[in-house]
C-alpha cells in the first residue's frame, strides 16, 4: 500500500487510534479443563491462546533436571492460517523457535522457579490469528495461563510492542504498522516494581528517541496490566461464586 | 493419541456399564455428548468452524488460494488437508511428536473425500488446465478428550459450509492472454454446497458392544474401533478399522448399520445448527474462546 500514513495531520492512525492507545483487549481464563492452566487473549485482531501444564517432572532426560530450581520450558506455535499468506509450518521454524527462547527469558524472570526444584513448567502458546503484536499477546496469555495454574509468580508479565513514526511514539502496532518497516521495541514489564524482563528492538532508531519509545511501551504495559488485574480478579470471583464461598 | 491411565476396577466398571447400556456419564452406547458448534471464528480465512464436543476442542481454518489444477482432473480445483496436533493437547505433542496423529488424520480426510460426490470440485475450476481454487484446510486440534475424527469432520463441515470464495472472472484480451479480475465487491462470492460431505462416525468395540464417542477413559478400554465416513443420505464413503485388537465379521456390519443411522440423525441436527447460526446474520455475536 503505497503512500499510506500511518499517522495523519489530527494525530490518528491507521485505524482510527491515536498514539498511545491500546486496541481492545479481552481476556478469559480457565478455557480448557484439561490443562493445568489455559488463557485466551485477544488484542484487537490478534488472538492467542497459552496452555500451562506442570510444575511437574522432567520429560525426557532426567540429566537436563536443575537441582535448585524449575525448569520451564516455551512453545509458540502459530496456526497456518493465522497469517494473511497461508503458512507452512506451524512450528519448527526459526521464528517460532526463537519466539519460544524469548518466552522462556521472560518467564524465568518472573515464575519463582526456587519453589519447584527439579521439575519442569510447560508453557505452550498458540497464536490464532496475527495482526501484529504477536510477542505481547503471548506473553500476557501466558501470564494468565501461568496465575491459573497456580504457579507462584513475582508479579504480573505485561508486554506491548512500540514503535516510532513522524517522531511519535506508538503503542500496540498492529501489522500494517509493523510491515511499514519503522522501528519496533517490544517491552515486557513486570508492572509492580517497574523492572523489564525483556526488552527488544528491530531497525534502526536514533538514541534520542529511545527513551520517549520506551516510555510509551511502558505506559502501554502498565494499562495491560489494569486490564489483566481486572480478568484475573473477575475469574476469581466467579470460581469462588461456583464454589458456594 | 493422548492417553489416560485406567486401573483394572475402572476398566472393569466401564465395561461392564456398556453391556448395560448406560455408559458413565449416563449416555446411552448410541449418544453424543453435548456438541458445540461455532463458525466464523478466525477472520482472516476464507471460512472457520470451532467445534467443542465434551472436552475435545477443534478449530480449523480454511484459506482458498489459487493454483495450477492436477495434471489428472484439469477442469477441478482440489483440497489440502493439514492436521497440527499442537501441544496443547498434552505435553507429548510438543515439537514433533504430534506429527505422527496429524499425518494419520490428514490422510483420514484425504481418503473420505477421495470421492466425486463429496464436494463438487468442479466449482472450484477456473480456468481449465491453468487456474483452480486449492482449499487448504486446517485443522487445529487445541484438546482432546476422545473420539477426535468425529469431531474434526464436523468441524470440517461446519468450515467448509461456512467458506466464502470470492467471485472471480476471467477477461481475455485480443491477443488471447487471459487476465483474471476479482469481483469489486468483497461480499460477492461463491459457497460450497455441503449436502454430500461425509461425518466420520467412530465405534469403539468395548466388551460385545459397540459405543459411538467414546471418551478417552472409554478408548482405554476398547481394543478395536471402526471408523465409518457416512454422508447425509447414508452413503458410506470409507471405513477404516483402527486398534491393536480384532473384530468380527457380523459386529462389522452390525457397527456398519449403526453408524449410519447415527450419522443421519448427525447430519441432520449439524445442518440444522449451520442454517440457524446463518440465519443470524452478521450480527450475530461472536463468542469464540471467551465464552
Amino acid at each position: 500500500m503505497a503512500g499510506l500514513e500511518l499517522l495523519s495531520d489530527q494525530g490518528y492512525r491507521v485505524d482510527g487510534r491515536r498514539a498511545g492507545e491500546l486496541r481492545k483487549i479481552q481476556a478469559r481464563m480457565g478455557v480448557f479443563a484439561q490443562a493445568d492452566g489455559s488463557a485466551y487473549i485477544e488484542q484487537g485482531n490478534t488472538k492467542a491462546l497459552a496452555v500451562v501444564y506442570g510444575p511437574h517432572e522432567i520429560r525426557g532426560s532426567r540429566a537436563r533436571a536443575l537441582p535448585d530450581r524449575a525448569l520451564v520450558n516455551c512453545q509458540y506455535s502459530s496456526a497456518t492460517f493465522s497469517t494473511g499468506e497461508r503458512k507452512r509450518r506451524p512450528h519448527g521454524d526459526r521464528k517460532s523457535c526463537e519466539m519460544g527462547l524469548q518466552l522462556r527469558q521472560t518467564f524465568e524472570a518472573a515464575i519463582l522457579t526456587q519453589l519447584h526444584p527439579r521439575s519442569q513448567i510447560d508453557i505452550y502458546v498458540q497464536v490464532l490469528q496475527a495482526d501484529g503484536g504477536t510477542y505481547a499477546a503471548c506473553v500476557n496469555a501466558a501470564t494468565l495461563a501461568v496465575l491459573d495454574a497456580g504457579i507462584p509468580m513475582r508479579d504480573f508479565v505485561c508486554a506491548c510492542s512500540a514503535g516510532f513514526v513522524d517522531g511519535t511514539a506508538l503503542a500496540d502496532l498492529s501489522h500494517v504498522e509493523e510491515a511499514a518497516g519503522g522501528p519496533q521495541l517490544a517491552l515486557a514489564l513486570l508492572p509492580a516494581a517497574g523492572q523489564i524482563a525483556l526488552l527488544e528492538m528491530d531497525a534502526r532508531l536514533h538514541e534520542d528517541h529511545l527513551e520517549r519509545v520506551l516510555e510509551a511501551a511502558a505506559q502501554a504495559a502498565r494499562d495491560v496490566h489494569t486490564l489483566l488485574d481486572r480478568v484475573v480478579r473477575q475469574h476469581v470471583r466467579e470460581a469462588s461464586i461456583l464454589l458456594g464461598d | 493419541m493422548a492417553s489416560v491411565a485406567l486401573s483394572e476396577a475402572e476398566k472393569v466398571y466401564i465395561v461392564h456399564g456398556v453391556q448395560e447400556d448406560l455408559r458413565v456419564d449416563g449416555r446411552g452406547c448410541e449418544d453424543y455428548r453435548c456438541v458445540e458448534v461455532e463458525t466464523d471464528v478466525v477472520s482472516n480465512t476464507s471460512g472457520s468452524a470451532r467445534v467443542k464436543l465434551g472436552h475435545t476442542d477443534i478449530l480449523v481454518g480454511v484459506k482458498a488460494e489459487m493454483g495450477m489444477p492436477k495434471l489428472e482432473q484439469p477442469n477441478e480445483g482440489y483440497l489440502e488437508f493439514f492436521v497440527d496436533c499442537s501441544a496443547n493437547a498434552t505435553p507429548e505433542f510438543e515439537g514433533r511428536g504430534g506429527d505422527d496423529l496429524g499425518t494419520e488424520i490428514a490422510n483420514t480426510l484425504y481418503r473420505i473425500f477421495n470421492n466425486k460426490s463429496s464436494i463438487d470440485l468442479k466449482s472450484l475450476c477456473i480456468n481449465p488446465r491453468e487456474h483452480c481454487w486449492v482449499l487448504y484446510v486446517d485443522v487445529l486440534l487445541l484438546e482432546c478428550g476422545g473420539n477426535l475424527f468425529d469431531a474434526i469432520s464436523i468441524a470440517v463441515k461446519a468450515a467448509l459450509f461456512n467458506t466464502r470464495i470470492p467471485r472471480v472472472r476471467v477477461l481475455e484480451d485480443e491477443e488471447g492472454s487471459k487476465d483474471i479480475e476479482l469481483s469489486d465487491d468483497p461480499y460477492d462470492c461463491i459457497r460450497l454446497s455441503v449436502e454430500n460431505v461425509p461425518c466420520i462416525v467412530t465405534l469403539c468395540k468395548i466388551g460385545c458392544r459397540h459405543v459411538v464417542d467414546a471418551t478417552l477413559q472409554e478408548e482405554a478400554c476398547s481394543l478395536a474401533s471402526l471408523l465409518v465416513s457416512v454422508t447425509s443420505k447414508g452413503v458410506v464413503t470409507c471405513v477404516r478399522k483402527v486398534g491393536k485388537g480384532s473384530l468380527d465379521p457380523e459386529s462389522i456390519f452390525e457397527m456398519m448399520e449403526t453408524s449410519k443411522r447415527v450419522g443421519k440423525v448427525l447430519h441432520t441436527s449439524l445442518q440444522s445448527v449451520l442454517h440457524k447460526e446463518e440465519s443470524l446474520g452478521p450480527k450475530r455475536q461472536k463468542v469464540g474462546f471467551l465464552g
